[in-house]
């Protein structure tokens, strides 16, 4: 009961938060220089037809009145065209979606599986060689832009190695993509048991999703081990020592679990830096997602799917956000039954 | 009657950035079969370092250094991490001074206790349950059934201390440390603990070893007394012949400044305080607040000797009738 009166609660406040995104998001467009009903019409048109074009977009209309038939176009499902695809921007989306999920859900699962235990055995041998080892890995996957770690792993792995293969897409030349069920290419093929489209698109996805999973797993392993540090010298964790309970569980159990809060509010912020360096992953990969449209729109100045990117991206902030609120619920009954 | 564990001669030492320092300089002492041994001294005297050393559970900077602790002709000093993880929750528990943050703050109450069933004595969950019920009602706490259902932050301090009592006795332990248990309780609620600890004491068989600065708490509860100053032993006597014929020279300022209510006797303050352990001279580590200090006080540590049947003492002073006990 206390769960659900805490899950309605939280659910209220995303409301409101929508509503400022999609003003903030309409404002940016607004206020951008360049008139859309230029970049419609083309160079080559009179300043009449521009008019005129505009009378029809109802760029004549006053803020409040365009905003609202952008809202309402939303909610209608209509993000407007693409200029340079002429299809809708939905569409696009829709079709480029899944391969954006499968490098985020795989560079998260990397950084988490990775940062974690890292976190944890830098915090357990505080100031021995893998606490040190773990920070100048962690200072490394900072400090390098990926786009810069994702050409080097193109050049070493591809170019000099030959174990990666070349960067054309989320699937190997010539291999049929399997049976589509969730879009996600090795949930599908696992799921159908396509086992070569399997291996290409595991192959495919190695360098694209370490590139981005190492450059954000830093953040999590540092917020990790500082937590595990201060958890570790608790009354309640050395209590357990004193009650005999085994070494891995107080420090994978009791610990971690107690650790797993601010833990899982760096996520929020991580999952931003995966949204933002998909976009440029993507496009040295040429990974067929929205981050790569988004680029290839930008340097276009197709504005429908740039607009429609950063709702989006706010959108699935906000989200994350939300599964974040409700997670620190699940986890920590103090928050939950306050 | 027997002795449960014997701590002789233990020593730990913590490393400083202003160098090494001996926080607990050879203390022996042994709790007996169903008493109740108070380790007394101020804040910083190594009480509670003492406690972890006899858990073993002493970590850098510090380590133990010496010595042995013997429980059922086991030399825990010796001990392996695998051995010692057995030993402790089972023959050795620990209560703590900070009842609240000590429980888990994820866990329900009712499954912190239940844990210890399956992990030290292979009960089933379901057991395991019914039984931290039974410990929960033990202790005292008012409709155990729905409070373990709870988390620590809705427990008052009095009753997470009852919690951790009730964990420390789940096993039948044969020695329970109660490092300051009352500290942050309110006056009866401390009173209340106390009496809880002695009695199911009595019941389930284990012998407690009381940390406190508290000689009020020792004079009502414990049978015998150990006395610490700046990490060494100082005296070891039973209650009424700590506060009657009280020997070392600590010891009798400490019992002087108990205020008291039945005669006429002012208060007396102990000159100087607790000396730095840092660069410390090898003897007696009361020396310099000592009326009867001499040169050797300050060179060579006095050894424990019996000045009366069970009455144990470290002094020159006493040794040499110089000081008469009164």
């Amino acid at each position: 009961m206390a769960f659900l009166a805490y899950f309605l609660r939280r659910l209220s406040l995303v409301i409101p938060t929508l509503v400022g995104v999609t003003i903030i998001t309409f404002t940016l467009t607004y206020v951008l220089p360049g008139n859309p009903a230029v970049v419609k019409a083309g160079p080559l048109v009179s300043p009449e037809m521009v008019k005129e074009l505009e009378k029809q977009m109802g760029l004549d209309q006053p803020f409040w009145v365009q905003y609202g038939r952008y809202v309402s176009g939303v909610l209608h499902g209509d993000l407007g065209e693409s200029a340079s695809t002429g299809r809708p921007v939905l569409k696009d989306f829709k079709q480029r979606l899944p391969a954006t999920l499968e490098l985020t859900l795989a560079s998260l699962l990397i950084a988490l599986v990775l940062g974690i235990p890292l976190g944890v055995q830098s915090a357990v041998h505080r100031d021995t060689a893998i606490d040190h080892i773990g920070r100048i890995v962690g200072v490394a996957g900072v400090a390098m832009p990926t786009f810069w770690t994702g050409l080097l792993a193109l050049y070493v792995f591809f170019y000099l190695l030959g174990v990666a293969p070349p960067p054309l897409g989320r699937i190997g030349p010539g291999i049929e993509p399997p049976h589509a069920i969730t879009g996600l290419y090795v949930v599908d093929s696992l799921l159908t048991g396509n086992w070569k489209a399997l291996g290409s698109a595991l192959h495919q996805l190695m360098l694209p999703s370490l590139t981005l999973g190492l450059s954000v797993m830093a953040p999590i392993a540092r917020m990790v081990r500082s937590t595990m540090l201060e958890i570790l010298e608790s009354d309640y964790v050395k209590a357990a020592w004193a009650a005999g309970i085994p070494r891995r569980r107080v420090i994978y159990g009791d610990a971690l679990a107690n650790a797993m809060i601010p833990v899982i509010t760096i996520l929020g912020i991580v999952f931003g830096f995966l949204m933002a360096g998909n976009a440029v992953v993507e496009s040295v990969f040429a990974w067929p997602g929205i981050g790569n449209y988004a680029i290839t729109s930008l340097m276009t100045k197709d504005s429908g799917p740039i607009q429609s990117f950063v709702l989006f991206v706010a959108l699935l902030y906000v989200i994350v956000n939300f599964i974040i609120d409700i997670l620190y619920g699940l986890i920590d009954p103090r928050i939950r039954l306050e | 009657m027997s002795a449960v564990i014997e701590v002789r001669d233990v020593s730990v030492r913590f490393a400083t950035d202003f160098g090494e320092v001996e926080a607990v300089d050879g203390a022996s002492f042994e709790v007996r079969e169903g008493e109740i041994l108070g380790l007394v001294g101020e804040s910083g005297s190594g009480k509670s370092v003492t406690a972890t050393a006899i858990l073993r559970l002493i970590r850098r900077p510090g380590r133990l250094t010496g010595g042995s602790i013997v429980l059922g002709g086991r030399d825990l000093a010796r001990l392996g991490e695998d051995e010692l993880q057995k030993v402790r929750g089972t023959e050795i528990t620990m209560v703590s001074q900070t009842p609240r943050t000590a429980l888990n703050p994820l866990i329900t109450v009712g499954e912190q206790v239940a844990r210890l069933f399956v992990l030290h004595a292979g009960l089933s969950k379901a057991d395991a349950r019914k039984r931290a019920i039974e410990m929960l009602a033990m202790v005292g706490i008012p409709e155990p059934e729905r409070r373990a259902r709870q988390y620590a932050h809705q427990f008052s301090g009095g009753m997470c201390q009852r919690v951790m009592i009730a964990m420390a006795l789940a096993t039948s332990p044969r020695l329970l440390i109660a490092d300051e248990p009352t500290t942050g309780l309110d006056v009866s609620t401390a009173a209340r603990i106390l009496d809880l600890l002695r009695d199911l004491g009595h019941r389930t068989g284990a012998s407690i070893l009381l940390i406190t600065h508290d000689l009020g708490v020792v004079a009502t509860t414990c049978h015998r007394v150990a006395v610490m100053h700046a990490g060494q032993m100082v005296e070891v006597a039973p209650v009424r012949a700590l506060f009657a014929h009280p020997a070392h020279p600590y010891t009798r300022a400490l019992v002087r400044s108990i205020p008291r209510i039945d005669c006429e006797v002012a208060m007396e303050p102990i000159p100087g305080a607790v000396p730095s352990l840092l660069n410390i001279a090898p003897g007696c580590r009361y020396a310099g607040r000592c009326p009867w200090v001499e040169e050797r006080c300050r060179q060579i540590k006095p050894g424990m000797t019996e000045i009366a049947p069970d009455h144990l003492v470290a002094c020159y002073a006493v040794e040499d009738g110089r000081a008469r006990v009164v």
